[in-house]
């Protein structure tokens, strides 16, 4: 603590590149040890919310464009709209206290008994899979549910939004008139000729949105005590754990650029036009 | 190509200026034609516009009235129709006419304490928007605008945009609340905390627009005609970028308040007693099921002022933008058609 600013952090950052991250300073246990289970946890949460985003927030989208400035388009905008509106810590709020025990999903934590089996890869669903246990699974599923939901109501606006605005621009395209007049069924028009060249900048726009569904992670792991990286980033940030702090936002840039990384090489894979030099 | 570009081609230095003034207030004239035209075809746009209207008188009120009447009074009158800290024994009490949103379990009247947090959560979104506007949007001009390799411009350039980048990689609400918990808690220190990882955002902005616009042929007809660099940048580049940044500015200024709000609500923001509507939703979460309009009236005031703003800005793109601007009017158009013709043919 008595060398110069520069000493100390040229020291952080040299432990930083042998794995030293430091310790939580009242539970003593390593910063690193703690991401390192607690990260596939936000992993399986933020893969469930992406799912969600993409199979609901998708159609929506579509519908909308499809019937633009109908009531359809009216419904589909106000919806979207109020989840970009909700700050998210009201909505998980509202889900964990109102809705879950209306519906009967478990609100806390993501099994309901602390499991028996081994947990190689830190993710509830995955890791009961992988044990066989069927009930485990379902129970995870149905932790799952909740949290997920709360972090894909917020975003699935991105989704939908995206969506519209590049159908809106596919629709009048003569490939689409020309599908329609050759008498193909409108599911057809729609999902396999117009939304396969408009989903290109909504699979870009889903990967850029990592750094906002991380950041809900903050908030809403520890409304539903979800053991993962957001929960950690919360419990350090209020309880002065710096080290811990540091850690988490340092994983936190590093998902965010290599999540980044694969919506620019997805967009290379699904638009021919964009080369490779 | 606009008139004024067209002033700037043929004349140059004074002589343009001549030129662009008549047209001046016809741009405001245009600008506001389209504006009630927009409101007038987009309902959506116009309820956003009345609510950002309300929101802001009655947060001018709340700050003025009491400043105003304590000098002119000598004492002080509020807005609120009760003290939003005076506990009373009248807790609990569902939403009726003596309490419009009735009180929470300390006896605070919740509608006193939503109308007296709106000037705090107002001037936050718009102070720190506002900053990031001017300190983003200033350095991607100077970015976007000098940008050639192996100069000075192009050097700084470079450097502004890394240390974007390594902003940008960070997740702003994980990083502001880094940055607020090692500041240390209070309004301050979170106002600070999104203040420095708020900026980026403009730069990426700001630089995209002008590396649009300076290739444009009216600003090398303005260069050609012998117009000094500096008139261009702030002439004929501003102006076009005004128009996102101002349409993204709006957008921002809901996004913020929900940011400063989420701080609040972990804990780490306004102090605790002070109204604001995150820390109020975190102080009543517990009720959900046995008080709800605390919690829920406190997340309905953030909704309604983030959707207010997201709805006006999303007008304002379309009156900025000819292109949407001719969407919207032709979109309104056929009703007018239909019913002139249905006139001419009763006649």
């Amino acid at each position: 603590m008595d060398s110069p600013l520069t000493d100390q952090f040229w020291a952080y950052l040299s432990s930083l590149v042998t794995g030293d991250w430091g310790t939580n300073p009242t539970t003593e246990i390593p910063v690193l040890s703690t991401i390192s289970t607690a990260f596939p946890a936000t992993l399986e949460l933020v893969l469930a919310s992406l799912a969600i985003m993409t199979v609901l927030g998708i159609p929506l989208g579509v519908i909308a464009a499809n019937g633009a400035g109908r009531w359809a388009d009216h419904f589909v905008r106000t919806f979207y709209l109020s989840g970009w509106a909700t700050p998210t810590y009201l909505g998980a709020v509202i889900l964990a206290i109102g809705v879950g025990p209306v519906l009967g999903l478990p609100t806390k934590g993501d099994f309901s008994s602390t499991p028996t089996f081994p947990r190689p890869t830190h993710m509830s669903v995955v890791d009961a899979l992988l044990n066989l246990n069927l009930p485990a699974a379902g129970d995870a599923v149905l932790h799952l549910i909740l949290p997920a939901s709360a972090l894909a109501f917020l975003n699935l606006g991105i989704a939908t939004r995206m969506t519209r605005t590049s159908m809106l621009e596919v629709l009048p395209l003569d490939f689409v008139k020309t599908a329609r007049m050759k008498g193909l069924s409108e599911f057809r028009v729609l999902y396999k000729h117009a939304l396969r060249n408009a989903l290109i900048t909504t699979i870009t726009i889903l990967g850029l949105t990592a750094g906002v569904l991380l950041s809900g992670t903050v908030v809403i792991e520890n409304i539903f005590q979800w053991p993962g990286m957001g929960e950690y980033a919360f419990g350090a940030i209020t309880g002065y754990n710096f080290k811990g702090t540091i850690g988490v936002v340092i994983i936190f840039a590093i998902v965010v650029v290599i999540s980044n990384l694969i919506a620019d090489v997805l967009y290379g894979l699904l638009d021919p036009r964009v080369e490779w030099r | 190509m606009d008139e004024a570009a067209v002033g700037t081609r043929r004349t140059s230095g004074d002589e343009a200026r001549t030129i662009q003034s008549p047209s001046e207030p016809s741009l405001w004239r245009e600008f506001l034609r389209g504006f009630l035209r927009v409101l007038r075809a987009n309902p959506l746009t116009f309820i956003g516009f009345i609510l950002v209207l309300i929101i802001s008188v009655v947060a001018l009120l709340v700050v003025l009235v009491p400043l105003v009447s304590s000098v002119i009074l000598g004492h002080t009158v509020l807005v609120t129709p009760y003290d939003p800290n005076a506990l009373s024994t009248d807790y609990g009490q569902p939403p009726s006419a003596s309490h419009l949103l009735g009180t929470d379990n300390l006896g605070q009247d919740v509608f006193s304490r939503i109308v007296a947090a709106l000037p705090l959560d107002l001037a936050i979104g718009f102070g720190i928007t506002g900053f990031a506007l001017l300190v983003g949007g200033g350095l991607g001009l100077v970015a976007g605008y000098w940008d050639e390799p192996r100069t000075i411009g192009g050097a700084v350039s470079v450097i502004i945009l890394r240390i974007t980048d390594v902003f940008l990689a960070f997740p702003s609400l994980v990083l502001a609340l880094a940055i607020a918990a090692s500041l240390g808690r209070g309004t301050g220190p979170s106002m600070l905390a999104i203040l420095l990882t708020w900026w980026p955002y403009y730069v990426r902005l700001a630089r995209g627009e002008v590396l649009a616009v300076k290739h444009q042929p009216y600003v090398m007809a303005a260069r050609a005609g012998g117009v000094s660099e500096v008139r261009i940048l702030f002439r004929h580049v501003l102006r076009n970028l005004a128009e996102p940044l101002l349409v993204y500015y709006t957008l921002d200024v809901g996004t913020v308040i929900v940011t400063f709000s989420t701080i609040s609500f972990i804990g780490i923001g306004v102090p605790l007693g002070v109204p604001e509507w995150g820390s109020m939703v975190e102080s009543y979460e517990r009720f959900l099921l046995t008080l709800p309009w605390t919690v829920l009236s406190a997340g309905a005031a953030i909704f309604v002022t983030v959707l207010a703003f997201s709805l006006f800005g999303d007008g304002l793109r379309d009156i900025l933008d000819p292109r949407s601007r001719r969407a919207l009017v032709q979109a309104a158009v056929p009703s007018t058609l239909a019913a002139k013709v249905a006139a001419a043919a009763e006649a």
